[in-house]
């Protein structure tokens, strides 16, 4: 399979086997013009197998939803054809209208042009609350 | 400028502040009489509550200030519509501290944000209402003289009554205090609070149905009220509301010095017999949370007397 080199643009790396095509609908990557590619079940020595994706177009990568979906994986800069930078994303302190409360008693509900923020409030168990209501996101 | 949504967000040195400047204001009470002379406190109920909002506005008019009050949350732009951080910005453009109370969870977080002024939270559905705590808080340290080494029995509704999270939390940063929680199966602590401050924190409790028998080891027995509010479900209230009625007999039981409270109103959970033991204190409390408001509207307006 052979997919062009990325001129300026980003590899999204080591996402977890089967989880491209969520993150590719979550970052709304159908929207964009630019070429993208998925390549699915990618053998790798650390992972066994992993998911890539490829974004050939200088875009605002939403790092949080990255983040919140799978903390493990990197992406890597690319520009004029050459790696600038390899990030990890860690798992986000703070996401902004990427998950949602779902209390009925939360101001959110009545409230619909309020973003809905959630705080990272256990790094271990993943546990995000919202910052209104204290509710965790199940 | 700053507000106060969550007791949490007091420190425990700030708090110890908030009770001394409250025993000073009672001591002396004609040194703050003039001390919030041309500022306005605007009181926004979206919610019925009497004693709470005429604890706001006695407090600031016994420091010399003046309330800036809306009739009910019917009349209100609210009703029209607004938001909570349209109301809020407007508000802040005619008083200088706001009370707000509302139905809906983080709405007075929502007003602090865009207010501009501060904001106290004067209850925000099942979720937080600290100046309670801090009356709560203030009572215990005239009942008891301190903070520490206490057994505290919480009676009644601990799942849904938020007074109740919050004294726990607001207690379980002080060394040496095991609770005792004392509910019906039904209306236990929620997990997360036992999880995230009890255990967390190493701290000792028991759970149990029977309030009789923890009664004999209590230094302070809180009891609560099931709210009728907090029910999706009609039956569900009916039968669980008369779970706990604590009356003079049962009393016996209890410790010449235990400390009774109640966050109030009662409906029948504490008979009126009980109201001439000098154990209950729940009437003081009402007293001692006007003198807590009153501290905390010096403290977040940064009145110095």
């Amino acid at each position: 399979m052979k997919i062009d080199s990325i001129k300026n643009g980003f590899v999204i790396d080591h996402i977890t086997a089967g989880r491209g095509m969520e993150i590719y609908r979550l970052l709304k990557l159908d929207k964009l013009s630019c070429p993208v590619a998925i390549i699915q079940n990618v053998l790798s020595n650390k992972m066994g197998r992993k998911d890539i994706i490829k974004i050939d177009g200088d875009i605002q990568l939403n790092t949080e939803i990255l983040g919140y979906v799978d903390p493990d994986v990197t992406v890597d800069i690319i520009k004029d054809e050459k790696l600038v930078e390899k990030r990890r994303i860690a798992l986000p302190e703070k996401l902004t209208n990427v998950i949602f409360c779902k209390n009925p008693r939360c101001i959110t509900t009545t409230e619909q042009e309020l973003p809905h923020i959630f705080n990272l409030t256990d790094k271990e168990k993943r546990i995000y609350r919202c910052i209104y209501c204290e509710t965790k996101h199940e | 400028m700053r507000s106060l949504i969550d007791i949490l967000e007091l420190s425990v040195e700030e708090l110890d502040e908030l009770i001394a400047l409250a025993e000073d204001i009672i001591a002396n009470p004609a040194k703050y009489q003039e001390s919030c002379r041309h500022k306005k406190l605007a009181t926004l109920f979206f919610e019925p509550s009497t004693r709470t909002r005429l604890s706001f506005e006695a407090a600031m008019y016994e420091l010399g200030g003046d309330v800036l009050s809306m009739s009910s949350a019917g009349s209100s732009s609210a009703a029209k519509g607004e938001s909570v951080a349209d109301t809020a910005k407007t508000v802040s453009c005619y008083a200088d501290i706001i009370a707000m109370r509302h139905p809906k969870e983080g709405a007075p977080m929502v007003a602090a944000m865009n207010a501009g002024i501060p904001v106290i939270n004067a209850g925000d559905g099942g979720h937080n209402h600290p100046t309670q705590t801090l009356a709560d808080l203030l009572t215990i340290w005239r009942e008891k003289g301190k903070f520490t080494g206490l057994t505290i029995g919480l009676c009644g509704d601990l799942k849904f009554g938020r007074t109740v999270h919050s004294l726990i939390a607001a207690m379980a940063r002080y060394t040496g205090n095991r609770f005792v929680l004392i509910s019906p199966e039904e209306l236990k602590l929620p997990s997360y609070v036992k999880k995230d401050i009890l255990e967390k924190n190493g701290i000792e409790y028991i759970q149990t149905t029977d309030l009789e028998k923890a009664l004999p080891e209590l230094d302070i027995l809180y009891m609560t009220r099931v709210q009728r509010e907090r029910f999706f479900n009609e039956e569900d209230y009916l039968r669980l509301k008369d779970s706990y009625i604590l009356t003079p007999e049962k009393l016996k039981k209890g410790r010449a010095d235990l400390s009774i409270l109640h966050p109030l109103p009662r409906v029948n959970e504490i008979s009126v017999g009980v109201d001439a033991d000098p154990r209950a204190v729940y009437f003081k409390q009402v007293l001692n949370g006007k003198y807590m408001r009153m501290a905390l509207i010096l403290k977040l307006l940064e009145v110095e007397v």
